[in-house]
Formats: C-alpha cells, sequence, structure tokens
C-alpha cells in the first residue's frame, strides 16, 4: 500500500473515529410521545409530526432525493419507510431508551450541505442513503415509542405518516421543471444546512 | 341561471359540511409547548429587530439581483451557510473581534457595492458576503431566550434571514428598468449611510 493511500486511510479512520465519539456524549434522553386521543396509531403519527429534527431530517432526505430524479425518487419512497419500520421494530425489541441529537443535527448538516450543492448522486447510491437514514431514524423512533409505552401499532402510523411525507414531498420536488423552483429547494437544503450547524452548536454548549 | 344555482346548491352543501364538521368530537390537545411556539416566533423575529442586520441582508439580495445568474440564488445560499458557521464559533466560545463594527461594516460595504454596481468575479463576491456573514451569525444567532427550544428558534432565525434576503430579491427585480438601476442605486446609497451611523455607533 503506497504512502499516500495510507495516510488517507489514516485520516478517514481518524474522522469516523471523531464521529464514534460524538455519537457516544451523552445527551438528555427526550421521548416526547403526546397522546393524540385517538389510540395508538395516530400517537405514533404525532409523534412524528411534533419531533421537528426528524421532521426536517427526513424532508432534507427527500429534498435531496427528489433533486436525483425519478429513479431516485422511486427507490427512496420504498426504502426509507420500509427502513423506517425495520429499524423500529429494531428499537422497539431492543427496548432501551436510545437518543442521538448528534446524528440528527449532522444528518442536517450532510443531507442540506448536498441540496444546496445540488449534488446528482446515483439513484443506487440515494437508495442506500434513504435506507440508512430510515434505518437509524426508525430506531430511535421505535425506542421513543417504547419508552413512552407504545407498541407496533404506534410504529406502524410513524411508518405510515413516513410515507405520505416522502410521497408528496418528492412528488412535489420531482416535477419541478422551472430553474427557479430547483434553486428555491436548494435554497432550502441551505437552510437545513445551517440549522444543524447552529443545533451542533447548541448540543455543543449543552442547550440542544 | 341553472349554472348559478348549481353553485350556490355546491356552497350551501359546503357551509354545510363545514358546520356539520364543527359539531364532531375532536381530541383536545393541551399538550402546546409554550417555550417551542415562542423559540419558532423568538427566531423568526430576532433578525428583524435590529435595523444593521435588516439592512446588510436586504442588501445582500439587492447585490445578488444586480450581479444576476448565478450569483442571485447564490449569495443567498453561501450566507445562511457561513452565518450559522459564525453562530457555531460563537457557541463554542471562540471569539471574532469587533463583531458589531463588522455587523455595521457589511452594510457599509454592502451598500456601496450596490450604490457602485460593482461586479466582481463570482467566487469574491461570495467571499464578501460569507466573510460579512460570520459576524452576523455571531452575534444574532446564540440568543436564545431560556426556555425556548433551540431547534425551532434556530429554525425560525434562518427562515427569517433567508426571508429577509428575498425580500432584497423582490427589491432588485427592478434592475430590469432603466429607472430601476437608479433606484437601486439609490437602496445602496441609504443601506450605505445606515452602515456608516451604526459604525459610529459601534466605534463611538
Amino acid at each position: 500500500m503506497s504512502r499516500r493511500r495510507e495516510a488517507c486511510l489514516d485520516r478517514r479512520l481518524r474522522i469516523f473515529g471523531s464521529l464514534a465519539l460524538l455519537a457516544l456524549v451523552p445527551a438528555a434522553a427526550r421521548a416526547h410521545l403526546a397522546s393524540s386521543g385517538m389510540g395508538p396509531f395516530y400517537d405514533g403519527v404525532l409523534h412524528l409530526l411534533i419531533s421537528p429534527l426528524e421532521l426536517l431530517g427526513l424532508a432534507t432526505l427527500t429534498l435531496l432525493a427528489g433533486l436525483c430524479g425519478r429513479r431516485a425518487g422511486r427507490l427512496a419512497v420504498l426504502a426509507l419507510p420500509a427502513a423506517w419500520l425495520v429499524g423500529g421494530l429494531v428499537g422497539l425489541a431492543l427496548a432501551v431508551e436510545i437518543s442521538l441529537p448528534w446524528w440528527s443535527a449532522l444528518s442536517l448538516v450532510v443531507l442540506g450541505g448536498l441540496v444546496a450543492l445540488d449534488v446528482d448522486l446515483a439513484p443506487g447510491i440515494v437508495g442506500c442513503l434513504a435506507a440508512a437514514y430510515g434505518a437509524v431514524a426508525g430506531l430511535l423512533d421505535g425506542a421513543a415509542l417504547e419508552s413512552a409505552g407504545e407498541g407496533w401499532v404506534a410504529l406502524l402510523g410513524s411508518s405510515v405518516a413516513v410515507s405520505l411525507i416522502v410521497l408528496l414531498l418528492l412528488a412535489a420536488v420531482v416535477s419541478l421543471a422551472a430553474a427557479w423552483m430547483r434553486i428555491a429547494v436548494r435554497v432550502a437544503g441551505s437552510w437545513m444546512a445551517a440549522l444543524g450547524l447552529l443545533m451542533l452548536g447548541w448540543l455543543m454548549r449543552g442547550d440542544g | 341561471m341553472r349554472w348559478g344555482r348549481d353553485r350556490l346548491g355546491g356552497r350551501g352543501g359546503a357551509v354545510l359540511a363545514l358546520l356539520g364538521s364543527s359539531v364532531l368530537p375532536a381530541p383536545v390537545l393541551a399538550h402546546v409547548g409554550p417555550g417551542e411556539v415562542g423559540g419558532f416566533l423568538t427566531g423568526l423575529g430576532h433578525p428583524v429587530s435590529g435595523l444593521d442586520h435588516v439592512l446588510a441582508m436586504v442588501a445582500v439580495g439587492v447585490w445578488g439581483a444586480q450581479l444576476s445568474a448565478p450569483a442571485i440564488w447564490m449569495l443567498p445560499v453561501a450566507f445562511p451557510m457561513t452565518m450559522a458557521v459564525g453562530g457555531l464559533l460563537a457557541l463554542l466560545g471562540l471569539p471574532l473581534p469587533a463583531v458589531e463594527v463588522g455587523i455595521a461594516l457589511s452594510a457599509v460595504a454592502l451598500g456601496g457595492l450596490v450604490l457602485g454596481r460593482v461586479r466582481p468575479p463570482l467566487a469574491l463576491a461570495l467571499a464578501i458576503v460569507g466573510a460579512f456573514a460570520l459576524f452576523h451569525g455571531h452575534a444574532h444567532g446564540t440568543e436564545l431566550p431560556a426556555g425556548e427550544s433551540a431547534v425551532l428558534y434556530s429554525l425560525g432565525f434562518v427562515i427569517s434571514t433567508g426571508l429577509l434576503h428575498a425580500g432584497g430579491i423582490a427589491i432588485g427585480l427592478v434592475e430590469r428598468w432603466p429607472v430601476g438601476h437608479v433606484l437601486l442605486r439609490l437602496a445602496g446609497l441609504v443601506v450605505l449611510l445606515g452602515g456608516l451611523y451604526f459604525l459610529l455607533r459601534a466605534v463611538g
């Protein structure tokens, strides 16, 4: 292995190590489950709708998939809710409180940055991103639902809500034809990246 | 007339449906977090509470419109991101020298650039706007009132800043008319004078 390649590998390992350390920083868990008064299914829907970071992360990933074209969008529509459901079931089964606010903020920075830069990712990569994001977000969702005493019906509610949000937002973004509308999406991406950066700051200060 | 009656009938049906829906039982959501709602509104109102900030934000949009594509959208994309970096620096406790002077200077410089219809290369325009955005983020992005949601405060703050840019771009659209050139230059002069006022206050 050449020295240059070794140095590159070393640098990557350091970055991943730093990110892994960030994930280990303790943070207050917030189950923030509100009762909809209409049963566990709608409790799950409401749980997603009143979690701004999760909702914004979901929206940003959907904007990215939409900007990458129809094929990427179709993959995201399938992968994200499915992975959310699977991750959620794992979260329910684990029965431990998991809170990764760093992950939410970092994903906003990365995904928002990709949207702002209008990076044209291959559909397969978008599908993998959607599956990975859905799995982690679903895991957190499932764990929060479990800690609030809810079960798979609430998880089904949040997964259905995820499907609907992704589907509606994707349909809106994929069909954008005018250049200025794509620019508006990119501006929204820059706002999300900015929000993620500020959230990282708040978390480091202990206010997040 | 038949069309009119049908239409009236349709409206009547809609009114009945609305009345009917109003007597349906609905869940009461007593869990609205006042801190969370307040956080968003505080964030939304914060950028417009300081005239120095408003002048610079609007000037960014106007200058972008003067420079036309791609600067018209690249400046408003770059500004919030670098502004957030400024906020991040402040939250990490990393000081930035003469923040208030920097904010006032941003209004002076951006006003001067609009007044002079200066057209630098895109990279330089981005660097200028980005450098000033650091000061704005450092000064204003971190003033979260106690008990309010940091996420929603930051969201409101970023959206409000973006809307100020959009206002500047909307003003800048008069650029397409010959008289618009003059009006924009006058607007640039106003921003420059406002910036000078804030600069004198910051130094004095």
